[in-house]
C-alpha cells in the first residue's frame, strides 16, 4: 500500500520540491540537515527510500562542496532530473541568503547578546541528537555483514576519533566496501538486490 | 565610471576565490576557512582579522551551509551584487559535478556495479555520520547537558519518527536557557 506512493515513476511537482527543500534550507541550524532531508522526503512524503538515500548520504559527503547541498542535488536529480537538482538547490539556499543578507547588515547589534548565545548551543545540541537519528538507522542499515560492520567502524575511528583526513580515508574504504558487496553469481546479469538480501 | 571598474574587478576577485574553494572543499566547509582568510584578509585586505572572527560566529548561528561566511565577505565587499556572485561560485561548481555524479548514478539504478555502490557506500555513510555526531559533539565542548539533550532529543524522534524538529531544537533552547539562568552553565 505504501509501496505505491514510494514509486519513484510518480512525477513529484518542481514546486513541491522547491516547498521542501526551502523550508529545509530555513530550518537547518546547526548544520544537521541530513536528518531533516530523511524526514521530509522518505518519512512524511515517500519520494525516496532509505535504501536509495543512505548512499546519496555517503556520496554528498565524499564529493567536493557542502553535504547538504549535493544532497539536495542528488535528491533533486533523482526526482526531477537537471529542474530538479537545480529548484532543489535554489529552494535550500533561498532563506540561508535571504537571512545571511539581514544578518550581515545587523549582526554588529546582537553579536554579543549572551542569552541569544546560550539558545543557540541548545539548538545545537539538539540539532546533534537530530543527527545521531540518522546515525542510528544507518549503522542498522550497514548490520548485513561482518564486513560491512568493520568497514563501518573502521571509518568511525578513523575520521571521528583518530581525524585522519577524509580523502584518504574514503580512498582506501570505498573500493574496499564495494568490492565486498558487489553481487556474486552472475557479474554481468541483473542481480536482485532483495534476492541478494534474503540469502545473505 | 570608475567606481564601476572597480567594483567589476572586486566581483571577478570574489569568483576567482571562491569558485576553487567550493571544488576544493571536500569534507564539508571547515576546509575552506583558512584558504578564505588569507585571501580576504591577508592579500585582498577586504576585511579585518576581527571582521572575520565576527562573521565566523555569526555564520555559526545562521540557518544554511557554514561556508556561506563567503557570501557575507562578497556582501561587505560589493553589497547585495557581491553576496549573489559569491553565492553562485560558492555553490554552483559543486553542485554541478555532484550533478553529474548523481545522474550517472541513479541512471544505474539495479545495475551491478550500482548495487555494489550503494550496499558498499551505506556503511561509510553510517561511520561518517556518527564521526559528525562526535565531531560536533566536541565542538559544542563536549558538556554533560549538551550529551543529555542530543541523546534526548534523538530518543524522541525515535519514538516519534514524523515529529516536526521544531519543538526538539525549541526545546534544546528552553533547557539550556533555564541552566544558564540557574547558573549551572556558563
Amino acid at each position: 500500500m505504501s509501496e505505491a506512493t514510494a514509486t519513484p515513476a510518480q512525477k513529484v511537482s518542481l514546486l513541491a520540491i522547491y516547498k521542501v527543500f526551502f523550508s529545509i534550507g530555513v530550518m537547518s541550524f546547526g548544520g544537521g540537515l541530513v536528518p531533516w532531508m530523511q524526514r521530509e522526503i522518505i518519512t512524511l512524503r515517500g519520494w525516496m527510500k532509505d535504501e536509495d538515500f543512505l548512499p546519496g548520504v555517503a556520496l554528498a559527503q565524499i564529493l567536493p562542496g557542502v553535504n547538504s547541498t549535493n544532497l539536495a542535488v542528488f535528491i533533486g536529480q533523482k526526482l526531477r532530473g537537471l529542474a530538479g537538482a537545480g529548484v532543489a538547490l535554489t529552494g535550500m539556499l533561498t532563506g540561508p541568503f535571504l537571512v545571511m543578507i539581514a544578518a550581515t547588515a545587523t549582526y554588529q547589534v546582537f553579536i554579543d547578546y549572551k542569552p541569544l548565545q546560550v539558545a543557540m548551543t541548545g539548538i545545537a545540541a539538539a540539532a546533534i541528537g537530530m543527527i545521531l537519528r540518522t546515525g542510528v538507522s544507518a549503522v542498522k542499515a550497514s548490520l548485513d555483514s561482518v564486513l560491512s560492520i568493520a568497514v563501518m567502524l573502521a571509518t568511525f575511528i578513523a575520521i571521528g576519533v583518530l581525524k585522519w583526513p577524509l580523502i584518504q580515508v574514503v580512498a582506501v574504504m570505498v573500493p574496499l566496501s564495494v568490492a565486498a558487496a558487489w553481487p556474486r553469481g552472475g557479474a554481468s546479469g541483473k542481480p536482485d538486490k532483495d534476492r541478494e538480501k534474503h540469502n545473505a | 565610471m570608475r567606481e564601476n571598474a572597480s567594483t567589476g574587478e572586486t566581483l571577478l576577485a570574489l569568483m576567482a576565490i571562491l569558485a576553487p574553494l567550493s571544488i576544493a572543499s571536500i569534507g564539508g566547509a571547515m576546509g575552506i576557512y583558512a584558504p578564505l582568510q588569507h585571501e580576504a584578509v591577508t592579500v585582498k585586505q577586504w576585511i579585518t582579522p576581527q571582521e572575520f572572527l565576527d562573521l565566523f560566529a555569526v555564520a555559526r548561528f545562521l540557518p544554511g551551509p557554514s561556508s556561506i561566511i563567503g557570501a557575507m565577505i562578497g556582501m561587505k565587499v560589493a553589497g547585495l551584487t557581491g553576496a549573489i556572485v559569491a553565492m553562485l561560485a560558492l555553490y554552483v561548481p559543486s553542485s554541478a559535478l555532484c550533478y553529474g555524479m548523481a545522474r550517472v548514478w541513479n541512471e544505474g539504478q539495479g545495475k551491478a556495479w550500482n548495487v555494489a555502490l550503494r550496499r558498499g557506500l551505506t556503511p561509510i555513510a553510517a561511520g561518517l555520520i556518527m564521526a559528525g555526531v562526535l565531531a560536533l559533539f566536541q565542538l559544542s565542548g563536549g558538556k554533560l547537558l549538551t550529551g543529555a539533550v542530543l541523546l534526548g532529543a534523538a530518543a524522541l524522534l525515535t519514538w516519534k519518527s514524523k515529529m516536526h524538529p521544531f519543538p526538539i531544537l525549541f526545546g534544546g533552547a528552553i533547557i539550556f536557557e533555564a541552566a544558564w539562568l540557574m547558573g549551572l552553565i556558563d
